[in-house]
This record gives structure tokens, sequence and C-alpha cells, in this order.
């Protein structure tokens, strides 16, 4: 009995022991949300390590305090104070209550600021700046992606100049999904029916890792893509190149790869239809339907784009405009 | 004609994956192999009288754990099989239809059918004894909210072998749960499994509070009550506001897919939205349904084995209470990045934290429960004191996560797998744990054997921080939820030490299937009926308590009555004597929740496949089921009398 468990307990030893050397081995690399390349990413950042911070005042002392006690209170211990009648004092009760209410109020004031700060809808130009423009759609199941302006397409692969805002108009022609890009900040759903708007910018260039974040369906696992963040020299050759590229985006080829499939490669189209985005917004919606922008501050450039797919106002919701003044 | 028949069974039956065959002939030989003994030892009247029928709250209580520990046993062979998936996803041991289905049978497994009975066991055991009642306010009900839970699952896990599992994760958003995503059966399995054993729930949830409201013993006052009993008031409390909301969503996702309404589809004006925000305002009560009595089981067990009454008695109510409503008012911080805006999001945000407060108050009082204690370690307590560590720290990830603006950086990540297995597992999974350990000897008897069950305790731990430890570092690299592949080879690693650490939980709970099975035949049988000296007033029956639990009904004083009776007798003084044993007033057995569950499951069965000729026919039968019941209510009484209970009494006790 005593050999076999001695075994047992060394097999379990052993196996914590490897668990925790991968578990470092593993932990040297550099985990994309802890690394930011972006400001939004930076500042969410910045917020976790706030959280994390405020949060230990508390857990810390707890932890020790839990070890503590149940050491010092062990019925072994016949030294310890016994007093089984103490069940109540209105000075430490109010320091517990105390203590947490100060600390999540001083969260709670942090967050609301944040949250207007880094509201995904704002965006990171300064006035006199122009902003780069990507039309997301979430497909089943992969990622087209259509720069207007430029009027180029692509598909799992987006590139972007370096320190410029990109402002990302979302929307899916699938079930709901969501667009991460971690090493530049966090995500936001797109759905159908709705366009979602989303601020990033990349600091320098690289490569980062895109990915879907919603559930949603079989293959949603092979829904990644890369973004390539470049100067901008360097973006505005790739441009001049995607415009040379031999594939173009019509209406029936959007048909095509709206169908559901899988393994999809990365693309680049010289061009795609115009107002193709406002088109999958406006899929399925009636005659007057409102066009729903979630997320998003109502502009006149947006007004023209609705109004030109046909719907009838364009609807800014849950958020004041005057937060663009920054904090 | 033969055509036809083999193209039926090959749409009905799941086929095609060798895992499924092999799972299939397993059901096919457990069924067997349990009729065969049931037939062979002549146990069939037995099963039928004794448990079948029966409207004794300690018997449906050890019904549903029983229940609850063979869904655990399906849930965790799911995770399992997730884990092994993605620690080798190249070997496409899943495929990604079935992975899909896996995840989503293991999340409404694991919190519809594991935690949601195994919580309602623990509420039935203990209970009316805790409060000094004879049973529940309505022992009938109570029979047929296990028989809905019991059917509801056995229709949701007839899905893994019949028509094909639901893939659409545990939630099922539209539109992917809609029939234009998502046309099979799978789905129509999980609209009506749930539903079914939904409304049991919510009879539970009625049946409990009444019967606290009613029935406590005399002199014990709300204020008087043990904290568990409060914890499932207040756990009760919330499900008869949230289940409804339940309730009404899945029957609009099933109208949207049986007569082709549009509330949460794409075209036709609906909004999937609707969805998302209606499931959550069910959703997030519910885990608090579902922690606040493993809340109540710590502070149980705290104060039997520090020998200590428990710290802060009135804000330990408060907190439960305050809890219990503000969970109502957090639903949208499962949907941050949806885009609500600013306002919205930060409302959402603040009222998360807000529940870390009371949620840290408890932990504090636990803490000072202890302190200046004498605290002994029986398993029971091994699995309280586990649970801090694990829920500190599972609460202050959740505390990151409430902040909005972060959460759009964890949001569907590892990093919110992490944390709700680590709250999950950390807070409802051991506390229930602590709890069918401290009440086990009560249940049956004895204890069970504390060397096997302190294996399983270190294997469940020791497994669960090395599960889910590296998940938070996974998901703050990007990780997703719910995908089955990925090429970033850094995160092999970190999935690979998750899957040991699964394997290690898998390990334990083999240790407590073995702990449970030896504990049956080699055990102490505990003649005092209080094995652990406790403080409450379940621990004045004996174990297993009679039938009608208490001789006499007791008179209360003090929080801890028990307790207070046992220093009583310490000093000389005579035992309480409450009056004269009387007949005692009990109800009759009852077939007609399991045959109306029976008809429930045939009902639900018909509208999974849209076969109205069994849909129609099993409605009816509930219908008369009701009937029945309505007009034989007046006979379902009889009482037991006092020279049987003096009989019985003696037995027990040794004396009267």
């Amino acid at each position: 009995m005593g050999k076999k468990r001695s075994s047992l307990v060394r097999a379990a030893f052993s196996a914590v022991v490897l668990a925790m050397t991968m578990l470092l081995l593993s932990g040297c690399g550099n985990y994309m949300v802890l690394d930011p390349k972006g400001p939004i990413a930076q500042k969410q950042l910045d917020l976790i390590g706030i959280t994390v911070l405020l949060c230990s005042i508390i857990i810390v002392p707890v932890l020790i305090i839990t070890f503590i006690i149940v050491w010092r209170y062990r019925a072994s211990n016949k030294k310890a104070d016994y007093k089984p009648e103490w069940a109540h004092n209105n000075l430490l009760e109010t320091i517990w209550w105390g203590i947490p209410i100060v600390i999540i109020a001083i969260l709670a004031v942090i967050t609301i600021r944040y949250t207007h700060e880094l509201e995904p809808s704002k965006t990171l130009a300064a006035e006199s700046e122009k902003e780069v423009v990507i039309q997301v759609a979430s497909l089943d199941w992969k990622w087209l992606f259509m720069y207007p302006e430029e009027g180029i397409a692509t598909i799992n692969t987006i590139t972007i100049p370096e320190d410029r805002s990109v402002r990302f108009e979302l929307t899916s022609d699938a079930p709901m999904n969501s667009f991460w890009i971690p090493e530049l900040g966090g995500q936001i759903y797109t759905m159908s029916g709705m366009s979602m708007a989303l601020h990033l910018k990349a600091d320098e260039p690289g490569d980062y890792f895109g990915t879907a974040a919603n559930f949603s369906g079989e293959y949603f696992a092979n829904m990644t893509f890369d973004v390539h963040a470049t100067t901008e020299a360097d973006y505005e050759k790739w441009v001049a190149d995607a415009k040379n590229s031999s594939d173009t985006l019509t209406d029936e080829g959007y048909q095509e790869l709206a169908k559901p499939s899988a393994d999809n490669e990365q693309l680049v189209y010289a061009s795609f239809p115009e107002g193709l985005y406002e088109r999958i917004v406006t899929k399925y919606m009636h005659d007057g339907a409102e066009l729903h922008e979630h997320g998003s501050a109502s502009s006149d450039e947006e007004g023209k784009q609705s109004a030109d797919a046909g719907a009838a106002s364009t609807e800014a919701e849950g958020h004041d405009s005057s937060s663009h003044t920054g904090h | 004609m033969l055509d036809n028949i083999k193209e039926f069974a090959s749409e009905f039956f799941v086929t095609g994956d060798p895992l499924i065959y092999g799972a299939d002939v397993s059901i096919v030989l457990a069924t067997l192999a349990i009729v065969f003994v049931l037939t062979y030892f002549k146990k069939w009247g037995w099963l039928w009288r004794n448990w079948l029928t029966t409207v004794d709250h300690k018997k449906i209580g050890i019904m549903y754990i029983l229940a609850a520990i063979v869904m655990l046993f399906r849930g965790g062979v799911d995770a399992v099989m997730m884990r092994t998936q993605l620690a080798f996803p190249d070997l496409n041991f899943l495929e990604p239809e079935h992975y899909n289905q896996i995840f989503t049978t293991h999340g409404v497994v694991m919190i519809f059918f594991m935690a949601m009975p195994l919580m309602f066991g623990l509420f039935n055991i203990v209970v009316p004894l805790q409060i000094g009642a004879r049973d529940v306010a309505f022992p009938f009900l109570n029979s047929l909210s296990f028989w809905l839970f019991f059917v509801g699952a056995m229709l949701f896990n007839l899905s893994f072998v019949i028509g094909g599992s639901p893939d659409a994760g545990w939630l099922a958003y539209p539109p992917l749960s809609g029939t234009q995503f998502n046309p099979g059966v799978g789905q129509n399995f999980y609209i009506w499994g749930i539903q079914i054993s939904g409304i049991g729930s919510l009879a539970s949830g009625i049946n409990f509070i009444v019967t606290i409201l009613k029935m406590r013993a005399p002199g014990m006052t709300m204020m008087k009550m043990p904290m568990f009993t409060w914890s499932v008031f207040a756990s009760s409390t919330t499900i008869i506001f949230a289940f409804p909301i339940l309730a009404i969503t899945m029957l609009l996702l099933f109208m949207d897919r049986f007569f082709g309404a549009h509330f949460f589809t794409l075209d036709g004006g609906g909004n999937p939205m609707m969805y998302i925000n209606l499931i959550w305002m069910w959703g997030h009560p519910e885990v608090y349904i579902v922690v606040l009595p493993a809340f109540g089981v710590f502070s149980e067990t705290v104060a039997t084995f520090a020998r200590k009454r428990l710290f802060g008695y009135a804000s330990m109510v408060f907190a439960m209470v305050i809890i219990s409503i503000i969970s109502f008012f957090t639903w949208a911080h499962h949907f941050f990045t949806m885009g609500s805006g600013a306002n919205v999001n930060a409302f959402f945000a603040v009222t998360t934290m807000i529940i870390a407060i009371p949620t840290g108050v408890k932990i504090f009082n636990w803490l000072f429960t202890m302190y200046k204690g004498r605290i002994s370690f029986p398993t029971p307590m091994m699995w309280t004191i586990a649970f801090i560590p694990a829920f500190v720290v599972g609460g202050m990830t959740g505390v990151m996560l409430s902040v909005a603006p972060a959460d759009f950086q964890f949001h569907n990540s590892y990093f919110l797998i992490a944390h709700f297995h680590q709250v999950l597992i950390g807070g409802v999974v051991f506390g229930y744990f602590a709890g069918l350990y401290y009440w086990w000897p009560k249940m049956f008897g004895f204890k069970l054997n504390e060397y096997l069950g302190k294996w399983a305790f270190w294997f469940w731990n020791i497994g669960f921080y090395v599960c889910f430890m590296p998940q938070y570092l996974v998901g703050l690299d990007g990780m997703t939820r719910r995908i089955s592949v990925f090429s970033d080879p850094d995160w092999t690693g970190l999935n690979v030490v998750s899957t040991i650490g699964a394997y290690i939980m898998g390990i334990a709970f083999l240790f407590q299937v073995a702990q449970i099975g030896y504990s049956i035949f080699r055990h102490e049988k505990d003649t005092t009926g209080d094995i652990w000296d406790a403080r409450t007033l379940e621990w004045s029956t004996p174990s297993p308590a009679p039938e009608y639990n208490f001789a006499v009904i007791p008179q209360v004083h003090s929080r801890d009555e028990w307790w207070e009776e046992k220093e009583r007798r310490a000093r000389g003084e005579q035992p309480a004597q409450y009056g004269p044993i009387e007949p005692i007033h009990m109800p009759k057995n009852s077939a007609i929740p399991a045959i109306m569950g029976a008809c429930w499951f045939i009902a639900g069965f018909g509208l999974v496949f849209h076969w109205l000729f069994f849909a129609i026919p099993g409605l009816i039968g509930v219908f008369i089921c009701m009937f029945a019941r309505s007009f034989s209510a007046h006979k379902a009484e009889y009482y037991i009398p006092a020279e049987e209970v003096e009989r019985t009494e003696a037995t027990l006790r040794g004396s009267v």
C-alpha cells in the first residue's frame, strides 16, 4: 500500500512539475494583448494594468490572510485562541464593506472615462488628417475587405499605412461574427443589416494577426486574416500593385464568394462593384426601413452612402458625438 | 420500400463517426445491463414504488444528484475530447462539425443538466430538514419538477445518437441557430430539452420559495434561518424572475424555426440582437442562481468545521439579496462589443463591478468565521478552503472583464473561457462537492471514504489550475474560443498544458467514482445522525432521516439551534421536549409525474422532428395527467399512525 501510494504521489508530482515547466517555457513569448502595436491596444493594456493593480489591493491581502488564518487556527494548534461565540464586529464589517466600495468606485470612474475615450466609433485622426477607410464583410468563412476610396478589395488580408487612423466599417453577410486584431486593439461584432465602426491605428510597420472572434459555424476556425502595416510609401505602392492585379470582383463573383466555403486563399482584387458594402448592409431590408448604424456617429458622407443604398435615414445610436474632443 | 427505410434511418440515426458508433454500442450495452440486473434481482417493483413514484424530497434529491453525476460524466467526456483535439489540432481527432457539436453540448449539459440538478438535489436533501419541515410545500410538484428535468435532459442527450446534436454554441445565438443556417433537428433538441427542463426549474423555484416562507419550524424567524436556506431563498427568487425569460426566448426561437416567424431572423424584420439581449437577461442571473447555493454550502461548512458561529450573519444575508437583485442589471456585459455605445457600456460595466463588493464581503466573513476557530480539514472543508483562492482569482479576472473598454480585448477569447471556468468550477462545482461530501452522511447514513476523497481533491485542484491558467495566457495571445484548429505555433505549448490539466481532472473524477463505489461496500454506519458535530437542525435527525423527517416538529430558539441544544444538554439540561408524538400527515406516492414526464418526452420528440402525430398525442397525455391530478388530489394524502412513528424512532435512535 505504502509503496503504491508513494509511486502515485511521484507520478502526480512529476505531472505537475512537467506542466509548470512547459507553462514557463511557453510563457517566454510575447502575448499579443500584452504587446500592443497601436494606441488603442496600448490604452486597453494600460487599463488592464490599472485594474489588476486596484484589484491586487484586495486580492493579495486576502490570499495571505487566508493562508495565515487557516494555518494558525487549525484544530491541532492548541495555542491559538478559540472564541466560538465571536460572530459580529461592526468596525471590521465596515472596513470590508468600505474598502471594496472605495476601490470599485475608483475603478468605475476610470472605466467610465475610458469607455468614452475608447468608444470604437471615434476617429483617431486629427482634423486635417485623412483616414483610411476599409469596409469589412464577414462571410462564411472568410473576410472580404473593400477599400472604397482606392477601389480595391481583398480576401483575408489587409494592408494599412502606419500611423494613420484606419476606419473599419463592418457588416456581415453570414451569421454574426467579430473582427479582432489583438495587437492593434479590441474587437467589434459584425452583424448583418447593420454597419458598425471601429477605429484602429498601427504605430509601426509589421505583420499582425487578425481573427474572427464570434463563432459563426462549421469552418469558423479558418477565418483568420493578415494585417500588414507598412510605411506610407509602401502602402501607396501596394495600392498601385493591387490596382494592376488580374482579379476583379464582380457582382456575380460576389454571389459566388458569399457562398459558404472553407480554406480561402488570400486574394487581392483590382476593383469591386460600387456600393457593394451598402448593398450587403441593406440586403434584408424592406423599403423604408431604417439603416441601423450601431456604434458609429453619423456624418455627411455616410448620409450620402445610405441614401445611395436606398435607405431612408441614418441613425446614430447610443452615444454622443460631443465625445469627439478628448479627455 | 426497403430503400425508403434505409434512407430514413440514415438521416434519423447519427451515422458516419466511429466515436458515435462506439457510444451507440455502449449505450445499448448499459441499458441491457440495467434491464438485466433489475429483472434478475426482481427489482422493478422496488424501483417503481420506492423511487420513480416517490414524492419524498430526500429521495427526489438523491435522484437529482445521481442524474447530475451521470451528466457530469457526459459533459466531462465532451471536455476531454475538445482538449484532446486542441492539444493535437493537426491530427483531426474531431472534424470541425463534430467539435462544434461537442462544445455546444458540453456547455448545455454542464449548466442545465449538471449544475442545475446538482443544485436542486442539494435543495431537496437539505432545505426541509434544515428548517424543521416534513417535506417541501408541494411534494407532487417537486416530483413533477424532477421528471421534467430528467425528460428534458434525456431528450437533449438523445440528439447524440438520433437526428444530430445542436452545434450553434451553448446559448444558440441566431441567426446561426435559425433554420437558414441550421436546418437540421439538432437545434430543435436544444429548444425542447431546455424548454421542458426549464419548466421544471421554474416550478422548483416556486416550490422552495413557498417552502421557506411557509414551512419553517415555529420560532425560526427569517433572520434565524440557516445560511444555506437563505441562499436557496435568494437563488429561488432569482429563478422565478429569470426562468420565464428563458421560456419565452425559447418559445420565440421555436416559433421562428417551426412556424417561420421572424423574431430573430435576418430577413422579414427580425433582429438577432433581441435574442442575445433576452438570453443574457436569463443567462446572467442564471450564473448567480447556481453560485448562491454554493455560497450557502460554504457558510454551513465553514461554521461547522471551524466550530464557530458564522461571522456577520446579517451582512451575509444582505450581500446575497443584493447579489440576486443586481444580477438582473448586468446582462449587457456579455456583449460590450456589440456597439451599444459608451453610455450603455459604462452603465453595465459599473453594475457588474458592483456585484464584486458583496461577493468580496462574503469572502471576508468566511475568513473571519475561521478566525479564532478550531479548524479541522475533512473533505468538505478542504473543498471550502480550495474555493477561496480559486474564486478570489476568478473574481479578479471577472472585474477585469467588467471594465468595458478592456473587455474589447478579452471578449470571446480564451481569457474569458478561463475566467468563467474558474468561477464556475472553483465556485459552483467546488461548492456543490463540498455540499455533497458534507450532506452525504445525511442522505445515506455513512461518510464517503476520506482517503480516496483526498486523492480526488488534489487531482481536481491541481488539474484545475494546470488546465485553466494557461488558457488566460493563450487568450491574451489572441486565441479565440470555439476554434478546433489553429496555426499559431505559440499556442501549442499552452494548449498541451491545458489538456494535461483536463486529463488530471478526468482522473480526479474517476477517483470520486471509485470513492463512492468503495464507500458503498466498505463504510462505518453513522449511528449519531450528527457525524460532523454540526450546528443546524438537519443534524438532529437520524441519518438517513425517516420519511417524516421529524417525529415532532422542533421549537427553534436561535440560529444554530442544534448546536445550542447540544450545549444545553452538555450543561445537563433535559433534551427539549416538543410535545407528544401524533399521527403524521404525509403525501402519498404518485405515478402521475413520471407519466406526465413520459408524455412530455413524446411531445418533445414529436416537436423536434415536426411530427405532429407524436406531438399532439403527447400533449394530450400531458393534459390528461393534469386532469387526473385535479380530480384525485384529495386522495393523495395519508397518516402515519403515532405508534408506527414511535416504533421507527425507537429503532433509529435506540430510545425515544
